[in-house]
């Protein structure tokens, strides 16, 4: 609270006096924000991070990839025997109009998304192959492939867990399938992990769910109409966001679900016509895509340093693993949990698969990356942590440079959709924050307050702060709650294959049958 | 000759009438059964937040027991009262769709529902829900004006 004061009364004093005082002050408390964040977030980005031994490779990418491999073999590939029955599911082939009213799976997979497809896509793709090379999409790809059965995994349980109250509201995700599910099975701690889990959750949604958003909103904002200090930007976004989880004002929080999807279509459109445009550099881009994918093509760490990228950038864009999905699909009102989870198969797919492969594809076409003509291979800017670029731009302005090669005005287009991105964003992680806040804290109007007080103080940090210490910061959060997540999801693993395994033969047999609609 | 006369109501003034021409052809068919529709405009294709998700099922409940004691309960209750016999229900759904697969799956015979109550942007785009159950429909249907 006394950090919130502090800025509102900063913030009035610099817009009274306009003097270059003033503005050397505001560039003062971007960089003391900036500072004070990194000093106190690095211990924990350190652990998180930490490279296994004797290698350059952080022990949390290989337990993520395992994970995806292990469920995916574990439930006999089931992201590809199931993909077509999830989209029946989400075309509403097996809703009972009985229970027309209820949360769709559409609307379900629709709202995990809205929280899911944002700067992800758009800035996380562009530092994924800014430093990773083109190679890094391939295990992007890759990476979202396999992470479509973590998110089966934990979306089953999110469902098959929640908590189901009286008055017919919901809550769920993984604190509350820890706790039940391990109860279950008989097995100690589950309380502890749940509370762990939150802790985590609570984090990731400070750190990639809201100062993530908020830092590279401003960096889109300032890239159009030149540069200011972060923190007014936050002051806005913070205003707005609070206007909503706390003012309730629903009419904001409804445009932006309904302009969102729209924003995603011309995002994915304009996409396509780059490429449609290009169609004769394709086969070249999927060219480097694969011999950058195992030779790494100069980038800095070589191939590894794409598998690095490739992965991070996947987990972190596509959340599965993460365990948030869980919290938004265990609203849907199904007999059968598991079929929320074949829907939820889905979201990797057209998070990472679909849209994270056009931010790529458009990136190495209009080839921003610059190659060193004698050997063909990535020259490394001055630093050598990254990629040379054209105009030395990196996260999202290297994907805005890379779509203006292609449709001049398209910048103007892709800085409102990183807006209302981080905007439905920020709203979604609001809300699996608080869940987990509640779960730790209690339900309670006073309890959720502090919460949502803490939320906004944290917008305007993250948009005064700079995206190195930003961004490292929201990746530990977030692969944090994997941690716990994972290492929950392989004792909680056999009670989905029970699920499936039941499921799968009531299809089979005719049991579970289409209704006529 | 049995008749099972359809209604669907929309809780305008247009609906109201629809029922009145309802009972004046039941009283004509000798043994008649009357059945009282409204329909929540819903869609399983919207956009939502996740807190909305989350209080939908409530929502539901509150939407069916407002449609039923506003509308549907008090038109059942005045056609018993006429001695008629008579039931309602209230579904979510598209309007059109919904109101002619409850005709369907209840042995209706027949469909009566009041002319489109409002015009506007969107009904001269997409047409109104009686234009839509009118071309539809697998029964037949009287729009009453």
């Amino acid at each position: 609270m006394k950090i919130n004061t502090k800025f509102w009364l900063t913030s009035l004093a610099a817009t009274m006096m306009s003097s270059p005082l003033a503005a050397q002050e505001a560039a003062g408390i971007d960089q003391r924000v900036n500072e004070v964040f990194a000093n106190l977030t690095g211990p924990f980005v350190n652990l998180i991070f930490a490279p296994l031994p004797g290698t350059s490779f952080p022990w949390i990418v290989l337990w993520l990839v395992v994970a995806a491999s292990i469920f995916t073999i574990y439930f006999g590939f089931v992201q590809f025997r199931f993909f077509s029955h999830a989209i029946q599911l989400v075309k509403g082939d097996y809703s009972d109009p009985n229970d027309a009213g209820e949360v769709s799976h559409f609307q379900a997979l629709a709202t995990a998304l809205s929280g899911t497809v944002g700067l992800g896509n758009i800035a996380g793709v562009a530092v994924a192959v800014g430093i990773g090379g083109p190679g890094a999409t391939f295990w992007m790809i890759l990476a979202g492939l396999l992470g479509m059965a973590s998110k089966f995994t934990e979306c089953t349980l999110g469902v098959k867990y929640r908590n189901e109250y009286p008055d017919g509201s919901v809550s769920g995700g993984p604190m509350y399938y820890i706790s039940k599910g391990f109860k279950e099975l008989g097995l100690p701690g589950g309380g502890i992990l749940a509370i762990v889990f939150s802790v985590f959750c609570i984090l990731g949604a400070l750190g990639g769910g809201n100062m993530f958003q908020a830092n590279q909103a401003h960096a889109q904002i300032s890239g159009i109409v030149g540069d200011y200090p972060g923190w007014i930007t936050g002051i806005i976004f913070a205003a707005v966001v609070f206007a909503v989880i706390v003012g309730g004002i629903k009419s904001i929080a409804n445009v932006t679900e309904k302009v969102v999807p729209f924003m995603g279509i011309l995002y994915v459109g304009a996409a396509l016509i780059i490429l449609l445009v290009n169609y004769d550099k394709i086969g070249w881009a999927f060219g480097q895509i694969f011999t950058g994918a195992f030779t790494g093509l100069g980038v800095a760490g070589g191939f590894v340093g794409a598998l690095i990228q490739g992965f991070k950038r996947a987990a972190f864009s596509n959340e599965a693993g993460v365990g948030s999905a869980a919290i938004a699909h265990s609203a849907v009102r199904t007999k059968e949990p598991i079929t929320e989870g074949f829907v939820s198969l889905l979201e990797p797919f057209i998070d990472t698969v679909v849209i994270c492969t056009m931010t790529a594809l458009v990136i190495v076409i209009s080839q921003q990356l610059i190659v060193d003509p004698t050997t063909g291979n990535y020259m490394l800017n001055e630093a050598g942590n990254a990629i040379a670029t054209i105009d030395g731009n990196s996260g999202v302005a290297l994907t805005s440079a890379a779509f203006a090669s292609g449709i001049s005005w398209f910048p103007y287009v892709l800085a409102i959709a990183v807006i209302l991105f981080a905007f439905s964003t920020m709203i979604s992680w609001s809300y699996y924050g608080l869940k987990s806040w509640t779960y730790i804290f209690g339900e309670g109007k006073t309890s959720e307050l502090v919460f949502k007080v803490i939320f906004c103080v944290f917008i305007v940090i993250g948009a005064a702060a700079n995206l190195g210490p930003v961004i490292d910061f929201s990746d530990a959060a977030i692969f944090a709650m994997a941690v716990v997540n994972i290492f929950c999801l392989y004792f909680l693993m056999k009670l989905v294959k029970k699920e499936l395994f039941s499921y799968a033969s009531r299809l089979k047999s005719g049991e579970i049958k289409k209704f006529a609609h | 000759m049995t008749a099972k006369i359809v209604i669907g109501l929309d809780g305008t003034d247009t609906g109201e009438r629809a029922l009145a021409f309802a009972k004046d052809l039941a009283s004509r068919v000798k043994d008649c059964t009357l059945l009282v529709i409204y329909v929540i405009e819903w869609s399983p294709f919207t956009f939502q937040t996740p807190e909305e998700n989350e209080q939908r099922h409530k929502r539901r409940e509150e939407e069916i027991e407002l449609a039923n004691s506003r509308i549907v309960a008090p038109a059942v209750e005045a056609l018993k009262k006429a001695g008629f016999k008579a039931s309602g229900l209230v579904r979510h759904g598209d309007v059109a769709e919904t109101i002619n697969a409850l005709a369907v799956e209840n042995g209706g015979t027949q469909i009566i529902v009041g002319r489109a109550s409002a015009g506007g942007f969107s009904k001269r785009i997409f047409g109104s829900s009686t234009q839509n159950l009118v071309m539809h429909a697998d029964l037949p249907v009287t729009v009453v004006g």
